[in-house]
């Protein structure tokens, strides 16, 4: 049953994973939001034979399941250290959802902003700059906080990959001590302390963009 | 010719001032699919001269000046600003080799549509107020007017801020600098629209409706405003309205559209109080 010295022991250990999961998860979504806004500027304004195919990628992308993506990464590039070689598939992965995000933000730009922008003469560059992204940006603040919980959600694949997140030292301290119980709790406890909150976060910001604060 | 000379609200040390015709409409037709909204029109606006365009709804108003804000691309015939083509460009100019049409009277002699490139140089004399303001919600006040002359005309910051200030002062905005437009009435966002197109330092502005989308109470403080505008500066006017006072009060010449064409065309008072044309006479009737 429940053993609390153990709980206690494995603590560290959760917690050490629980750092990499963090490193994980920020520099994964960072890779997303580049990568994505990218794509979804490809998408929308480059020519056709350039936006064609990274189009095709994306679809691609998404409609192949992340564990088999980071299996196939870590066959495909196995001298990537394990936690670069995560962080990228995490990145590309959701970077495949994250354009789709941007696109919809940066449709919900209404069509005199950008006939005030040519009244304007604003450069090109100017105009998605100043004017078009950081009003995209602002309209899909709520889903792109949801991809990010989920995203922190998914780390505990990349222990398939001997990333060693929290999940992966969870798995390892119970198999060690015969506590997996109590480093699973712990782990489960963890995710669901930092999830939560920033869940509510998203929800609140949420509110407050539909309230046009 | 990439360069607008950067001081150009005011005409007269042009020295060509009142000689070269600051919008010229050769035989301009617009078609959407199907449908043509223009049909071969010519008109003819002089520098610092006030139009006003008057005539029902669809008549193809808006049209006319979003072909010349380039929002909308001509179907047929050239447009000149300022003497030059506007809607076209000589075809040595770079781009894509010459279709030199048959000679004659064909307003494209020698022309080929313009490039993106080349419209991005020549708009920038002409400038746009929109029945919907378009502020830029996410910016200030100041930050809406000053974002042009920053980024275009690559004024300093500070010039152009104390710049803005006098502007938005001239609009009665002195005290908004800093209020998110959406915090201000729409005639306060008019009028921050108006000192924005301004301070590009326009020599043709164009007003499409810019009262239509304001609550009647609001709508006098505009066109007091642009009636301020049309007395202190020189700038050439292109304006579509419904308010047949105001139209009189600044126009040089009113000319009443219908189905694409100019029915008629005469100096304000004359068009309004001695209609000749029965389409404008029922017209002006429904409007007042
Ligand atoms: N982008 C467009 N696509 C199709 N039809 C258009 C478009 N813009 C305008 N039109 C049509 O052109 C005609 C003239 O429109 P407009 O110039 O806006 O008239 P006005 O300003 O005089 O009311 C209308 O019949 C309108 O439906
Ligand atoms: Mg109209």
């Amino acid at each position: 049953m429940w053993d609390g010295e153990a709980a206690w022991a494995a603590l560290p250990t959760v917690l050490e994973g629980f750092g990499i999961t963090l490193v994980a998860t920020v520099l994964g979504f960072g890779v997303a939001l580049l990568l994505g806004l990218v794509l979804a500027l490809v998408g929308r304004a480059a020519p056709r034979w350039v936006a064609g195919p990274v189009n095709a990628a994306a679809a691609f992308v998404r409609s192949t399941p992340l564990l088999v993506q980071l299996f196939a990464a870590w066959v495909l590039v196995p001298a990537l250290d394990a936690l670069v070689l995560g962080v990228l598939v995490l990145g590309v992965h959701y970077a495949a959802y994250l354009s789709e995000v941007y696109r919809t933000g940066i449709d919900s730009v209404p069509k005199g902003q950008w006939e005030a922008c040519t009244a304007l003469s604003l450069p090109r560059r100017r105009v998605w700059r100043a004017v078009v992204l950081p009003q995209a940006v602002r309209n899909v603040l709520p889903p792109l906080g949801n991809y990010a919980v989920s995203m922190f959600k998914e780390t505990p694949l990349l222990s398939v990959i001997t990333v060693h997140e929290m999940f992966h030292e969870a798995s390892s301290f119970g198999s060690t001590h015969f506590a997996y119980l109590e480093s699973f709790t712990l782990a489960a406890a963890v995710f669901l302390l930092a999830s939560w909150p920033t869940s509510v976060l998203v929800r609140r910001l949420e509110a407050r963009l539909a309230k046009g604060a | 010719m990439r360069r607008e000379p950067e001081d150009t609200v005011a005409g007269p040390e042009d020295g060509v001032a009142g000689t070269v015709e600051a919008v010229r409409f050769d035989r301009v037709t617009k078609r959407f699919g199907e449908h043509t909204v223009l049909d071969g029109l010519d008109l003819a606006v002089g520098r610092g001269e006030r139009v006003t365009l008057i005539g029902p709804s669809g008549s193809g108003k808006t049209t006319i000046l979003r072909l010349l804000m380039t929002l909308e691309r001509v179907t047929e015939g050239v447009i000149h600003v300022a003497g030059e083509p506007y809607s076209h460009m000589p075809s040595g100019h770079g781009e894509r080799g010459a279709g030199a049409g048959p000679g004659g009277p064909d307003p494209k002699a020698g022309l080929v549509p313009a490039s993106e490139r080349y419209l991005a140089a020549r708009r920038r004399g002409i400038g746009m107020v929109f029945q919907h303001f378009n502020l830029f919600p996410h910016m200030s006040v100041l930050e809406n007017v000053v974002e042009a002359p920053v980024h275009v005309l690559r004024e300093g910051k500070e010039a152009a801020a104390a710049r803005a200030r006098e502007l938005l002062g001239m609009v009665g905005l002195a005290d908004k600098v800093d209020a998110r437009p959406t915090r201000l009435s729409g005639g306060q966002q008019q009028r921050v629209a108006i000192a924005r197109a301004l301070a590009m330092r326009p020599e043709i502005l164009l007003l499409d409706e810019v009262t239509s989308a304001l609550d009647p109470e609001l709508v006098a403080e505009v066109l007091d405003v642009l009636r301020d505008v049309a007395r202190a500066t020189d700038i050439t006017l292109l304006c579509v309205t419904h308010e047949m006072g105001f139209a009189r009060d600044v126009s040089d010449r009113i000319l009443m559209f219908d189905r694409g064409r100019i029915v008629e065309s005469g100096r304000a008072d004359q068009l309004l109080d001695e209609p000749t044309h029965e389409r404008t006479r029922a017209f002006l009737r429904a409007v007042r």
